[in-house]
């Protein structure tokens, strides 16, 4: 093992600048698992649909980061559609839903798997932009471009949705479903309306973490299965529905990935970081920002 | 009476007619010879084995438009194991209790051959290998037959080390996936490593699950190498290229790479275009190499990889996929007999002709003569498919029956 403080301090900037990815990919299932309690295990399916439209408007020659920014618009409606044939055909009929929606949503994400598969291939896919494949030098020091992207759309993503969940009137109607569903809906709100603009909301942030994805590396159809462990680790870490939590959570799994890859041996990275979340809930079942 | 006499002669048609099935299952078995196989069509290694597959479904075709072997039609049957070699033992039972294949073919790469290999020694099985790596070390199955161009632990990396110990590197970085494939190939390169006094300043395994490799990379920087062996799965590849790009492994490494899966895949290469540059990797096959047939399989797998969506160059797997069946036909012609025991005893007492040249069987059923390519990518443009095809761009530094052009290095002068 090497030891420097400057390997040290470049550890700590690629663990903040990879935790900052860890908290864009999971902040739409903080919204849709963590707010809303819907066992939504396509999230990370969802994202690589992300990834692909993106890929496809790039081939056109939009910029990535664009492309997933535009995306956010049909991935709203195409969250709220999701929600509805959810609700209708599950949470409405009782108190199982939970465990059938599960079901649910690993069809969705199948659906989507293998749809990706049989229009692009199963070859994987990459994207280029000028922020792609180079790095900001700052004396001997690198760091890649594209994870400042990933670092910077993280930030907007995370401060936009708590700004939005605590100042705005439906925002705060979002928050409020999730603690005291029939409480709103004594108050004359719908609150399966409410529910499906929160989810049409986390669909549109994976659209972005989508883009993400394919800016961060090359994406394949199956790619969704290593994420689906990690993101939930991340929400469950943060606090059900703490965006900031989120940020903090991806953080502290980034930052300790980083440290053990650099210095120790890197097959403990996994465990690493799942024994953080193991330890954090011993100590703090509702997680770290939970209430 | 008249009602027990019917029931005898509804009986006795009964039992007729279920006499006869089994005899009818029979003869339509006769017509045939099923060949099956599990194939990760899904998953990381699903873009090699679908390629693998469009090859060996050409085979399929040339040798049923001869009339088949021995007089019966051959049926393909392929399941996808999605690379999880937890599918595997399942996917061979059915291909073997339920379809009733008379012949088997081991599904591409070593992680999803791995678990193929108790079962195919305890129920006696003839196995053609597909790009698997040093599976049948431990097992020692007398039946197996590799079609991938490698034999013990060290073939795979002799050929950067030799290059390596020329330019006179005296020390070695390693960086392996934590699994069954990489494992066992770096086995073989730290030994190699070992033998020519190499000093190892970085030895590290990472689990396939990393996104980001640019800790990794840093860290080998840090260590000040003459040379990295990685040793990836085609995901892991294409990121540690692009972080090499963006942060760089220090002015005084000689040579980067060797073990690299996925770099001989066309959509890879085709994207990462100039990243390659003074990469030195593994390979099978590359434009320049000639063998009889060899142009004319790639012309016709071309075409069908387009149809497919899958590979469209198709160098580095489908012509060694269709060298499977060319063997087998080879074979079950000679000695003309589907039995595995006659087959397997051929294969080991014969050499066999194929697209991808001669090929002769060493006890362990690996090759006797191993042909890894070390080839050092050269002059690569973005964005330009048919660059692929030419001489030239992927510069053979290993065999020297094969030699194409030295080393270029130091690493950073090679990239350009």
């Amino acid at each position: 093992m090497f030891f420097s403080w400057d390997l040290l301090f470049e550890a700590l900037m690629f663990g903040v600048l990879l935790g900052c990815f860890y908290a864009a990919v999971s902040i739409g299932l903080s919204v849709s698992f963590g707010l809303l309690d819907v066992p939504h295990v396509a999230h990370p399916a969802v994202m690589v649909l992300g990834s692909y439209c993106t890929y496809l408007l790039a081939s056109y020659g939009w910029d990535p980061l664009v492309a997933g920014t535009v995306l956010m618009a049909p991935f709203f409606v195409l969250g709220m559609l999701i929600y509805r044939f959810y609700y209708e055909t599950f949470e409405k009929r009782g108190t199982e839903a939970g465990v059938r929606g599960l079901a649910f949503f690993f069809g969705v994400a199948f659906i989507i798997e293998v749809g990706l598969i049989m229009v692009f291939g199963v070859d994987q896919r990459t994207v280029n932009a000028p922020y792609i494949g180079d790095s900001l030098r700052l004396g001997d020091y690198r760091i890649p471009h594209r994870m400042i992207v990933a670092f910077g759309v993280a930030l907007v993503l995370t401060f936009t949705l708590s700004a939005y969940l605590s100042k705005t009137f439906t925002g705060r109607a979002i928050k409020a479903v999730a603690q005291d569903e029939p409480a709103l809906r004594l108050m004359g709100a719908n609150p399966v309306r409410i529910k499906q603009w929160a989810f049409g909301i986390a669909t549109a942030a994976s659209a972005l973490a989508g883009a993400m994805l394919i800016i961060v590396g090359p994406v394949e159809p199956a790619i969704d299965r290593l994420y689906i462990g990690r993101t939930f680790a991340i929400v469950v870490l943060a606090g059900l529905g703490s965006m900031t939590g989120t940020l903090a959570a991806g953080l502290i799994l980034g930052i300790a990935e980083s440290i053990v890859l650099m210095f120790f041996g890197a097959s403990w990275a996994p465990a690493v970081a799942f024994g953080i979340l193991l330890l954090v809930l011993g100590v703090r079942p509702q997680g770290l920002f939970g209430r | 009476m008249e009602q027990s006499r019917r029931k005898v002669l509804k009986a006795g048609a009964a039992l007729a007619v279920a006499a006869g099935l089994p005899v009818r299952a029979a003869r339509a078995q006769q017509n045939v010879v099923k060949i099956g196989m599990s194939m990760p069509q899904t998953g990381s290694l699903g873009a090699g084995g679908q390629a693998a597959l469009v090859a060996l479904r050409l085979w399929v075709d040339d040798v049923n438009a001869k009339g088949g072997l021995l007089n019966r039609k051959v049926e393909f049957i392929a399941y996808d194991d999605q690379t999880n070699p937890a599918n595997v033992p399942g996917i061979y039972t059915k291909l073997l209790d339920v379809d009733k294949v008379d012949l088997i073919i081991a599904p591409y790469g070593t992680v999803p051959t791995a678990p193929l290999m108790p079962m195919a020694k305890q129920r006696n099985l003839l196995v053609m290998g597909n790009f698997s790596f040093q599976v049948n070390a431990k097992v020692k199955h007398d039946m197996w037959f590799n079609n991938a161009p490698w034999n013990d632990a060290s073939s795979w990396s002799d050929g950067f080390f030799a290059n390596g110990k020329r330019v006179g590197a005296k020390s070695v970085a390693f960086l392996a996936a934590d699994q069954e494939f990489a494992q066992n190939l770096a086995n073989g390169a730290r030994a190699l490593a070992k033998k020519d006094g190499l000093k190892t300043v970085y030895d590290q395994n990472y689990p396939p699950t990393t996104t980001d490799f640019s800790s990794l990379i840093r860290a080998i920087r840090a260590s000040k190498p003459d040379m990295v062996f990685v040793m990836s799965y085609p995901n892991d590849s294409v990121a540690i290229v692009r972080a090499v790009n963006e942060i760089g492994v220090g002015s005084g490494v000689k040579m980067f790479g060797g073990g690299m899966v996925g770099l001989q895949f066309t959509p890879n290469m085709v994207n990462l275009g100039s990243l390659l540059n003074g990469i030195v990797n593994y390979n099978s096959y590359v434009p320049g190499m000639r063998y009889p047939g060899i142009e004319d399989f790639l012309a016709r797998y071309s075409k069908r990889a387009v149809e497919a969506k899958v590979d469209p160059l198709g160098f580095y797997l489908p012509p060694f996929n269709y060298a499977i069946g060319q063997m087998l036909e080879q074979a079950i012609r000679a000695v003309n007999s589907f039995e595995h025991g006659k087959i397997a005893q051929y294969l080991h007492g014969n050499e066999m002709k194929t697209v991808v040249g001669p090929i002769k069987y060493g006890k362990d059923g690996e090759w006797a003569n191993p042909r890894v390519v070390q080839a050092q990518f050269r002059g690569i443009k973005d964005k330009d498919m048919d660059q692929w095809r030419r001489p030239g761009k992927q510069v053979v530094l290993f065999p020297e029956q094969y030699k194409t052009g030295d080393l270029v290095q130091p690493f950073e002068k090679a990239r350009g």
